[in-house]
């Protein structure tokens, strides 16, 4: 087809394509029809919720990032000399994060949560998961639903960009402080992410030679195991999908324990990581301690 | 209601419960595990137990009364699906009666639906009656069709159903479930206009086309997302299709008083 050809038979479409609008424009009929009105608000109505929904989304994706960066930095723990230091720079980050809580927050005011909810969750799981994982390296505990709400709690500057005076609402939140509930679904997801850190930071702490911290860790994960065995099918679908994962988890830890306790003092401290890589499973070693 | 209040609130309460376990006052030294965290983990893990079964008990009584609601909405559909049997065109004013007498029971039934949870958490529950709603809108927009050849409004479903148009003001109906229930009409339109052709009744497709595609270009103005109102959307250019094809059909064999769309002779 010649480059002449192509343009003509081009424009001979956008004709067509101009043609068959204004047929379709007849048969609309009336665009200020009582329908089309109506419509022309469903579109209002719908634009300005997607809108909302896509400003959450991408929220929620800083936070997945921020916290995940923090998750990693928190992995220094182990190799690093100064643990204050690291906990120091994790505590800026997760003060980054909460600023990004605190937008969703304010997009929410007045809206109800559960309508956008799926929006941000995974950013709040993720940030759930960073913040219980510093402060488990803190505290050696598990941080409660309460305290992390307790944090999402920010104290309201006057809004500049807002008039005085705007109407009797936005004059109560000016009081009010804006805060951001965690879920208790969001909360267990979390919890159940964090089991998996804490399993790989239970093994870098083992190669660093630490032969404490694993079976802390392992006290620990049997306790959170155990609560979610308490739970159990109770709570949402998405909590029995993870305690598989999570008892994945705790028998990789106990595993690492077992070995520590029956060859640990044998076996170079160079050579444990060898060992934990490959699942202990020489029960049979003739050098049963009793 | 109360009940349910309560549990919630009694749920919130155990949760809250765990700040005066946990001691932070005293920073625990580093490499030892505090004692007294070994009871938290157990109470935290319990205290959300207590929120999820409030929660489930919750779910389990809408559950209830959905289940009510949907035997009513299949009698409804049972009353007004006759308009497509060839006797059934003569008296759609008293199956349309009929229809608006079944939906007092719809009433009563979202009047209990509104106790069973706390009003501000609509969409957490939503899922529960989501299907339910959009089939109630769609069988209300379907008497209000046959009555007056109308659009039905959104202010006309909730009014059908007692039910609110905003989210403030308590039980409301979704946007979204409302265009659902309006697609779903069109297709049983498309279906009436072969049907009433078969009866004998000429005029009807050609009153029906004239909506469906005013109905269409309706929706054409809205910018949807890829969501299940997307997808029900799609099907709309069928029922377009379907009903232009009857018009057609019509019109080349003279059967068709007012000039249709096309087929002059």
């Amino acid at each position: 087809m010649s480059k002449k050809e192509a343009e003509g038979s081009f424009r001979k479409r956008k004709l067509d394509i101009s043609h068959t609008q204004q047929i379709r424009e007849e048969r609309d009929g009336n665009p200020s029809s009582a329908v089309m009105l109506a419509f022309k608000t469903f579109q209002q109505e719908l634009d300005t919720k997607h809108d909302k929904y896509e400003r959450l989304v991408k929220l929620s994706r800083d936070i997945t990032i921020e916290s995940k960066r923090t998750i990693f930095l928190l992995h220094r723990v182990t190799s690093v000399p100064d643990v204050e230091e690291v906990l120091a720079e994790s505590e800026d980050k997760l003060d980054g994060v909460k600023l990004k809580i605190k937008l969703i927050a304010l997009e929410l005011i007045g809206e109800d949560l559960y309508q956008y909810h799926r929006a941000f969750t995974p950013g709040i799981q993720e940030y759930v998961e960073a913040v219980s994982f510093q402060h488990f390296i803190k505290e050696r505990s598990l941080i409660s639903l309460e305290q992390i709400n307790k944090d999402l709690i920010f104290i309201e500057d006057k809004k500049n960009e807002e008039p005085e005076g705007l109407s009797s609402d936005s004059q109560d939140e000016k009081d009010k402080p804006v805060c951001f509930q965690v879920t208790p679904t969001d909360y267990l997801l979390g919890v159940a992410d964090l089991t998996g850190e804490l399993m790989r930071l239970c093994i870098s702490s083992v190669g660093n030679g630490d032969i404490d911290t694993p079976f802390e860790l392992s006290q620990f994960l049997r306790q959170v195991y155990d609560g979610f065995s308490y739970i159990g099918n109770t709570g949402p679908y998405e909590v029995s999908k993870k305690l598989y994962t999570l008892k994945q988890s705790l028998g990789k830890v106990e595993d690492a324990c077992y070995a520590l306790k029956v060859r640990g003092s044998e076996i170079p401290k160079h050579m444990l990581a060898d060992v934990f890589s490959t699942r202990a499973a020489l029960v049979e070693s003739d050098e049963g301690i009793s | 209601m109360l009940a349910v209040v309560a549990r919630i609130v009694w749920a919130a309460h155990r949760i809250h419960s765990f700040l005066s376990i946990i001691s932070t006052d005293s920073a625990p030294s580093v490499w030892f595990p505090n004692r007294a965290t070994e009871m938290s983990v157990n109470e935290m893990f319990s205290g959300i137990q207590g929120f999820l079964s409030a929660d489930q008990d919750v779910r389990e009584d809408i559950r209830k009364v959905v289940q009510g609601l949907e035997q009513t909405a299949r009698e409804i559909l049972t009353v007004l699906q006759s308009v497509h049997q060839a006797s059934g065109f003569k008296d759609i004013p008293s199956k349309c009666q009929r229809g608006r007498e079944l939906f007092c029971t719809v009433r009563s039934h979202l009047g209990d639906l509104k106790t069973k949870f706390p009003a501000e958490q609509y969409y957490r529950f939503h899922e529960h009656w989501r299907f339910v709603l959009q089939r109630l809108a769609f069988l209300a927009a379907f008497v209000v069709y046959l009555e007056s050849e109308t659009l039905v409004t959104r202010e006309e479903v909730t009014q059908i159903l007692g039910i609110e148009v905003n989210r403030e003001k308590g039980f409301h109906l979704d946007i979204e479930d409302y265009l659902s229930g309006v697609l779903t009409m069109a297709s049983e339109l498309s279906r009436l206009a072969v049907n009433s052709v078969t009866a004998g009744d000429y005029s009807r497709p050609l009153r029906i086309s004239n909506f469906i595609n005013e109905l269409d270009s309706g929706f054409r103005l809205l910018n949807l997302k890829n969501d299940p109102l997307r997808k029900r959307y799609d099907g709309l250019k069928y029922d377009v299709k379907k009903i232009e094809e009857v018009v057609y059909d019509l019109s080349i064999r003279g059967l068709a008083r007012e000039p249709g769309s096309g087929g002059e002779e």
